[in-house]
Order: structure tokens, then C-alpha cells, then sequence
């Protein structure tokens, strides 16, 4: 089972990576973006810790449903509301459980990348960051690290891909052959919980 | 018009310049309508380009005169914002609506109808015909 301390684990551990990645992100979107993608990033999930830190949630939807809003009301940029509603959707889903299984995890994660779907207009093949979560979602009910791979994959599969969404679809044929930055910044989220679950074995 | 319920407007930018004059402009073509309450959400808290989530909650805070909150948009994370605080339920005043219209045409025909103390729906139609004008 999984409690509150997991899910501070996984935003601790994304924080973590979103700020050592923060400049490969920036760079990542200065190719097809405006260039603030790491440091928006770095900003949401600063507010994240922080405020996790000072409210100390005490289940694992209230933890994700905090961070949420942090990130829709810190970030400035599209990424805000995205992941915003991506961790508030997810931590309403899980409800007020003091602990929740794997598979409802996988069940609320499927919720929150549905809203991200729906606030976004965007589906698999955007090369967006629907392009990390879907497959990671997928391949959560084989565990976190299977998840993770998925993500990564997802991720990469971006490169080839033509923007269909947001700034980056401007660009049209010239988005090809850069990977998404809002799918890469995805992959970091999503192995921060592979990240949380190893810490918890070790 | 004292005491009478005035749809408040709020525009929001990337560019607080940009949301600061196109309140300007609506304002100025509405006959000085001074009454209308509108205000600009632009750029970041830091001033720099991007949406502010807690910039556009306190402009709609400010705006709320009980009659509904009309907010206006430019790009991207500007929809986006707006449409997560909508979806938070407590972030925005009762009666805010998403308006989808033109930014700068759309200001001016939210402003313009609000002055004759129209509703919300009459506000939000005025803004969305704005799209019908053809420039060419």
C-alpha cells in the first residue's frame, strides 16, 4: 500500500530531477517552445516542496491535490494548469484513503491524464506530454519501473513527431526531429515514482 | 448608475501591456464608460511574459460586482489558466465564465454592452459575434 510519505517521496523526487533537467528542458524548448520550459518547471515544483513542507498533508490525494495547485498557481506558463490539473484530478480520484494500492493509483493516474486530455485538446501523436503519460499509464499495472520505461519511450517517440498543439504546432515541419519538452519534463515525473517506490525498498 | 449590478471584465495577456491597453482602448470606445468595472491580468508577477494564476484571481476578485465575471483571453496558457481556476470551483467569483472571442474586438463589445448594464449571457454573446466581423 501506498501513503502519504510515498506520494511526498514522488514530489520530492520529481523536484529533485525537475531541477537538475531544468536547463536540458529549457533547451529542449528553445528548439520549439519560448525557451522557459526548465524554469518553469524548477518554480512549480519549488512551490511544491514548499508548500508540502509547510501544510505536511496527511493523505495521499490531499498531498497530490496541494501540489496541484501550487503548480497552477506558481508556474506561468501552459505547463502550469496541465500538470496542475494532471496532480489534482489524480488526488481527487484517490479520494481521502490514508493509503491506496498500486492499482488505484493507476486508476486515479488514468483520471488525471484524461483531464489533462480534456483541458488540452490534445491526444497520443500531439508530441505532447500525453505522449509520456499514456504509455506510462498503461504499463503502471507491471510496476513503477515499467512505467518509467514507458515514459521515456513515450518521450523519445516525440522527435519524429510533428506538433500539433500549442506554440510548437507554428512551427509545423521544423518540430520535427526535436524531442517534446512537455513529454520529457513528463518522463520526470513519472520516474519519481519509481524513484519513491526504490526509496521505500531501500 | 450607482448600485446598479455591472458584469465585470477581466482581460487577460501574456503582455501586461498588452491587457493594460486593450482595457484602455475598450474603456476609451465605450464613451469613457468608466463605470464598467475591467480589469487587466498581464503577464507574470514578475512582470515578465506568461499568465498569472493568482494576477487573474484578483483582477476577477476585483471586478465582481454580483452580476458575473466575463474573462477574456489571448494565447495558450492564458485558456489554460483560466480554465483550471474554473475547474478549482473556489478560485474565481460566482458567475465567472470563460469567454471565447477575439481578444481586442471581443474586449470592446464586452465593455460596450456591460455599460448598458446588460447580463452575462448578453455580454458573452456581444464578445463571440465579435468573431463574425470579417476584415476582408
Amino acid at each position: 500500500m501506498l501513503d502519504a510519505d510515498f506520494f511526498r517521496r514522488w514530489m520530492a523526487a520529481a523536484a529533485a530531477s525537475v531541477g537538475r533537467e531544468a536547463q536540458r528542458l529549457t533547451d529542449l524548448d528553445s528548439a520549439i517552445g519560448d525557451a522557459d520550459h526548465g524554469i518553469n518547471m524548477q518554480r512549480g515544483f519549488t512551490a511544491v516542496t514548499a508548500a508540502l513542507a509547510e501544510e505536511a498533508p496527511n493523505t495521499p490525494g490531499a498531498v497530490l491535490i496541494l501540489a496541484g495547485r501550487q503548480l497552477i498557481s506558481k508556474v506561468g506558463g501552459a505547463s502550469g494548469p496541465l500538470y496542475g490539473t494532471l496532480l489534482r484530478r489524480t488526488g481527487k480520484a484517490l479520494g481521502e484513503a490514508a493509503e491506496v494500492s498500486e492499482g488505484q493509483l493507476a486508476a486515479a493516474l488514468r483520471d488525471g491524464v484524461d483531464g489533462v486530455m480534456k483541458l488540452g485538446g490534445a491526444v497520443p501523436g500531439d508530441k505532447t506530454m500525453i505522449d509520456a503519460l499514456v504509455p506510462a499509464v498503461d504499463a503502471l499495472g507491471e510496476g513503477f519501473a515499467a512505467a518509467r520505461a514507458a515514459a521515456e519511450q513515450g518521450a523519445e517517440a516525440t522527435i519524429p513527431l510533428q506538433a500539433r498543439k500549442g506554440r510548437a504546432s507554428y512551427l509545423g515541419e521544423r518540430s520535427i526531429g526535436h524531442q517534446d519538452p512537455g513529454a520529457t519534463s513528463s518522463a520526470l515525473l513519472i520516474a519519481g515514482l519509481s524513484a519513491a517506490a526504490e526509496s521505500a525498498e531501500g | 448608475m450607482s448600485g446598479e449590478k455591472l458584469v465585470g471584465i477581466v482581460l487577460v495577456s501574456h503582455s501586461a501591456e498588452v491587457a493594460a491597453s486593450v482595457a484602455e482602448l475598450a474603456k476609451g470606445l465605450a464613451g469613457g464608460a468608466t463605470a464598467v468595472p475591467v480589469a487587466p491580468a498581464g503577464g507574470t508577477e514578475g512582470g515578465g511574459l506568461g499568465t498569472s494564476a493568482e494576477l487573474i484571481s484578483a483582477a476577477a476578485a476585483s471586478v465582481d460586482r454580483g452580476a458575473g465575471v466575463a474573462v477574456l483571453t489571448d494565447l495558450g496558457s492564458a485558456v489554460l489558466t483560466v480554465k483550471a481556476l474554473l475547474a478549482e470551483g473556489d478560485e474565481l467569483p460566482d458567475g465567472t465564465r470563460l469567454v471565447d472571442a477575439p481578444f481586442v474586438e471581443g474586449a470592446v463589445a464586452a465593455v460596450v454592452t456591460a455599460s448598458t448594464g446588460a447580463d452575462l449571457a448578453a455580454v458573452e454573446a456581444a464578445a463571440t459575434e465579435a468573431y463574425s466581423y470579417r476584415k476582408t
